[in-house]
């Protein structure tokens, strides 16, 4: 039996995580707590720094010297994070955020389940940027998703954020760590090349440039400034243009390969749910019980959160006259929803945000309502 | 060729990033200088040496040198330096800070820096204002003073950049002053041979913004102020508080022993596999 949050920990031990971070918060402190007991035995660092913002920063150095590194965290500190978040974004440092939402704005409700930083961990830090986002709904996925999460971040030398909610990270499920090889485990690519033909910034077909760690002879500049292919701050339209671009490219360009999900039952649903993180657990057993009653219900559950799965959406709006969106924030990601709709299904939202979970009864009255 | 040409051939990017930002008369280029002096005399490898700066005129400087340079979010420079100190220890990590960037917007990360006692050499370059944004008034910028901001005069009380790094439990920290050039390259070069949280508080002047504002006249007078002001920290030891009262005190404020932070994770790396071992 694991705990969401445990699971985290095993994902992030097994993707090569070495460096670890962070402040203590609820409902995320376990994490910190069992890394570290972890990281020093594998010769890996934990560190409690002062704060949110230094644990971020403390993270991006750690990963420019060569170890794969992550901090976790909830609501405030997700805010608090969001500066760092754009220098990691800018020079593109593989590093991995943890967000155990809880009840918000403010300190909100500690100890309460939500899925309110939806649109905060695609659009919190300032300027245009592309971003990762991925979430899960089960102890197993945790695991899973945060050793995608370091893949991803590694291979698109970004920061990737994990959504998590307070009950998929503290729920206790059997689970096995018995997929060894099942995943397989990317680290960044580095240089080829002699030190003095090192481009840090270069463009490649796969917009991502090669990424040479600290002390290992390429001798560079990383800036939060936009900067040209040498890394040197730059105020050249002709050179910041491309580069924002690239930036967006490298995430764009591997869209499919950055979405997860699972079309459960949705082959002939003429209702189909639209879930990801806990909600998710509610929605398949509202599909089953919809199923037995014979309504053809399906669920869409998305794992990746950003960039949006608009194909997923699409596939599913093949045979779906409806679209159910529960979420436990005021109607975050079912703006996504609609705005790939754009008017072909009808879309239903429930919000709830009062710290309880959206339950199958709930999510069944929704799919009652529709078919009548 | 001039002992100064080969430094400059040894550790400027001059092929590349020059002319730099910094206006006539700064003294950041002179903290540049004494630190290059040190890092030569010393005989540190490019390679292993990583400058790490914040924001401001300050945090400009790691672009011009030929180190693995890391320039951060403002303030945020000593987290960045932590971890990139504690995921590879055998890299010299060199902070360069400004004192907005320090002991405002970076206060905090500064004293829990000198506590836990990581093995970083601090560099503030203390010049009692925010120059690049145009002259407002920092944490530094003394009682009664003029900036942008204040232009009606400042009613805060200014930090003392040094006596904040002792408090803090620093285990070396050195002020000198832009003037004082040659005690400034002896701060640095003990700075960076120092076992541990070491800070230089380098006392400049920014004849451009705070200068200007308080009719203090060119670079050249508000050096001669620095030198007029400083005093020696041996001989202010023999002097009434009064009477230091608008002065520098310069020298080797504080060289202690502390257990070092990697040193100490080290053991708890061994106790940490024992427990596994058991």
């Amino acid at each position: 039996m694991l705990q969401g949050n445990e699971a985290v920990v095993e994902g992030a031990l097994r993707a090569g995580c070495r460096f670890f971070a962070g402040y203590p918060i609820t409902p995320a402190t376990e994490i910190s707590e069992i890394l570290s007991v972890k990281l020093p035995q594998v010769d890996g660092t934990f560190i409690q720094m002062e704060d949110e913002i230094a644990s971020l920063g403390a993270v991006i150095g750690a990963s420019l010297a060569g170890v794969k590194a992550m901090t976790a965290t909830s609501g405030p500190g997700f805010s608090l994070m969001q500066e760092n978040l754009g220098f990691a974004v800018i020079a593109e440092v593989p590093c991995v955020i943890v967000n155990v939402m809880r009840g918000g704005p403010s300190t909100g409700l500690p100890t309460s389940p939500a899925q309110g930083d939806v649109m905060q961990a695609r659009w919190g830090t300032h300027g245009d940027h592309p971003i990762i986002v991925l979430s899960a709904s089960t102890v197993r996925e945790c695991y899973e998703v945060t050793i995608h999460a370091f893949n991803f971040s590694e291979k698109y030398r970004t920061p990737v954020i994990v959504l998590i909610d307070e009950v998929v990270a503290h729920m206790r499920e059997k689970m096995t760590l018995d997929d060894e090889e099942k995943i397989e485990i990317f680290n960044r690519v580095k240089p080829t090349v002699p030190p003095e033909w090192y481009i840090p910034y270069e463009d490649t077909p796969r917009g991502i440039p090669a990424m040479a760690n600290f002390g290992e002879g390429y001798r560079y500049h990383v800036t939060g400034l936009t900067h040209d292919i040498r890394g040197f701050p730059t105020s050249r339209p002709d050179e910041i243009g491309p580069f924002i671009a690239r930036l967006h490219r490298k995430i764009s360009q591997h869209f499919s390969e950055i979405q997860m999900g699972e079309f459960y039952q949705t082959e002939d649903a003429e209702i189909t749910i639209v879930a990801y993180g806990c909600v998710a657990r509610s929605a398949k057993r509202a599909v089953r019980e919809a199923r037995e009653k014979g309504i053809k219900v399906g669920l869409l559950k998305l794992t990746t959160i950003w960039p949006f799965m608009r194909s997923s959406v699409e596939k599913v709006l093949q045979s779906s006259k409806v679209l159910i969106v529960p979420e436990m924030n005021m109607g975050q990601l079912s703006r996504e929803v609609k705005r790939v709709n754009r008017g072909i299904a009808k879309v239903i939202t429930i919000n709830k945000v009062d710290g309880t979970i959206i339950t199958p009864g709930e999510i069944m009255n929704r799919i009652t309502e529709a078919k009548s | 060729m001039a002992e100064i040409t080969k430094l400059i051939h040894k550790y400027l990017r001059h092929d590349k990033k020059f002319p730099h930002v910094w206006c006539p008369g700064c003294g950041i280029g002179i903290m540049l200088g004494a630190l290059i002096r040190a890092i030569d005399r010393i005989g540190y490898e490019k390679d292993e040496i990583v400058l790490v700066s914040g924001i401001g005129c300050s945090g400009r400087l790691p672009v011009y040198v030929d180190f693995n340079t890391l320039h951060t979010t403002h303030g945020r420079a000593l987290t960045f330096a932590t971890g990139v100190k504690l995921a590879k220890p055998s890299l010299k990590v060199i902070v360069i800070m400004g004192d907005g960037d320090a002991v405002a917007i970076g206060g905090n990360h500064f004293i829990h820096a000198a506590r836990r006692n990581i093995d970083l050499t601090a560099i503030i370059l203390n010049n009692s204002v925010y120059g690049m944004t145009g002259g407002q008034y920092s944490p530094t910028t003394p009682y009664g003073m003029r900036s942008t901001t204040t232009v009606y005069s400042n009613i805060e009380q200014d930090f003392k950049i040094s006596e904040l790094a002792v408090t803090a439990g620093a285990v070396f920290v050195g002020r000198g002053t832009v003037y004082h050039a040659k005690l400034l390259d002896s701060l640095i070069e003990k700075a960076l041979l120092k076992k541990g949280f070491s800070v230089v508080e380098v006392i400049s002047h920014c004849h451009t913004q705070y200068g200007r504002q308080n009719r203090l006249g060119s670079a050249v007078e508000m050096m001669e102020w620095q030198r007029d002001h400083a005093v020696a920290v041996e001989k202010a030891a023999t002097m009434k508080p009064e009477e230091l009262r608008d002065k520098i005190v310069i020298g080797v404020l504080v060289d202690k022993e502390l257990p070092v932070y990697q040193d100490e994770y080290d053991k708890i790396r061994e106790r940490a596999k024992e427990t596994i071992r058991r």
